[in-house]
């Protein structure tokens, strides 16, 4: 058993994807791709420095009866297809909002044979809640697998056009 | 060999998984930090991480002049979601279901 101060402050992702690098980059930024893997939602994006960023509930979100935005922030540096640094805050919750913004970075490197490297780093320091929840160790309690389970499934999406079964 | 087999390869090493597990308690840790829990040289943990590198389950990151060495759990995901779940999530949510029982009655 895990317990928060186990956490780090910095927490780093690693996954493999046999797709080419704007096709990641299309998939974290695009709304009709957001929806289909992870947690879903629409996501939208002005992708510039200090550009909008939110997150709204699609329709399979609302049929869990959420609605409107879930995660807001702000763009901090977009340079498609390689990296885009952006702020994150979780709405769902008014704990977890008033912990303020976290900062979430998107790196996309091309490999060979194909594969394209995506790495997730989320900072996480000042936010004690988000932390175990973005690491997954809620999953039993049906919130999720966190960033794990989130690129698991966005592997699956583009490898195979399917997300996870379940 | 495919991403499974480096990943199982990485993990059937008892001084690889207790590198893991030091990372698990506290992630972001230097070479020197993890090498001072180790009876072996520098040169032999490094090794070690190289591997645990190449199978993902490390990724390393430069942060001024320190690398710092995060666990990864993604490729241990990949492996659960893939194919433990197909087996085993019917048996394991019983048997979760049977300890929450077990405990709220105790």
């Amino acid at each position: 058993m895990t317990t928060a101060t186990n956490i780090a402050t910095t927490q780093v992702y690693r996954v493999w994807i046999k797709a080419t690098p704007q096709a990641i980059w299309d998939a974290i930024t695009k709304p009709e791709w957001t929806d289909r893997y992870g947690y879903t939602g629409l996501a939208e994006y002005d992708l510039r420095p200090g550009g909008a960023f939110r997150m709204v509930a699609g329709p399979a979100m609302e049929s869990h009866g959420f609605s409107g935005p879930m995660v807001d922030g702000e763009v901090l540096e977009a340079d498609p297809p390689r990296k885009l640094v952006q702020t994150w805050r979780l709405l769902m919750d008014p704990e977890l909002e008033a912990e303020g913004f976290t900062r979430l970075t998107y790196e996309i490197e091309e490999g060979e044979g194909g594969v394209t490297k995506l790495t997730v780093i989320h900072d996480v320091e000042g936010a004690p809640k988000l932390a175990p929840m973005v690491a997954g160790e809620a999953d039993e309690t049906g919130a999720g697998g966190g960033w794990a389970w989130i690129l698991s499934d966005l592997k699956s999406l583009l490898e195979t056009g399917k997300p996870l079964a379940g | 060999m495919t991403d499974d087999d480096r990943v199982f390869k990485a993990l059937a090493d008892p001084t690889r998984r207790f590198l893991l597990d030091r990372l698990f308690e506290r992630d972001g840790r230097t070479l020197t930090e993890l090498e001072s829990e180790l009876q072996m040289t520098r040169f032999g943990v490094m090794k070690h991480l190289r591997l645990l590198e190449d199978a993902g389950l490390v990724v390393s990151r430069r942060s001024g002049r320190e690398k710092l060495h995060y666990l990864n759990p993604v490729p241990i995901r990949l492996i659960h979601d893939r194919w433990i779940d197909k087996y085993t999530e019917r048996q394991v949510s019983a048997l979760a279901d049977l300890k929450t029982e077990l405990e709220e009655t105790a």
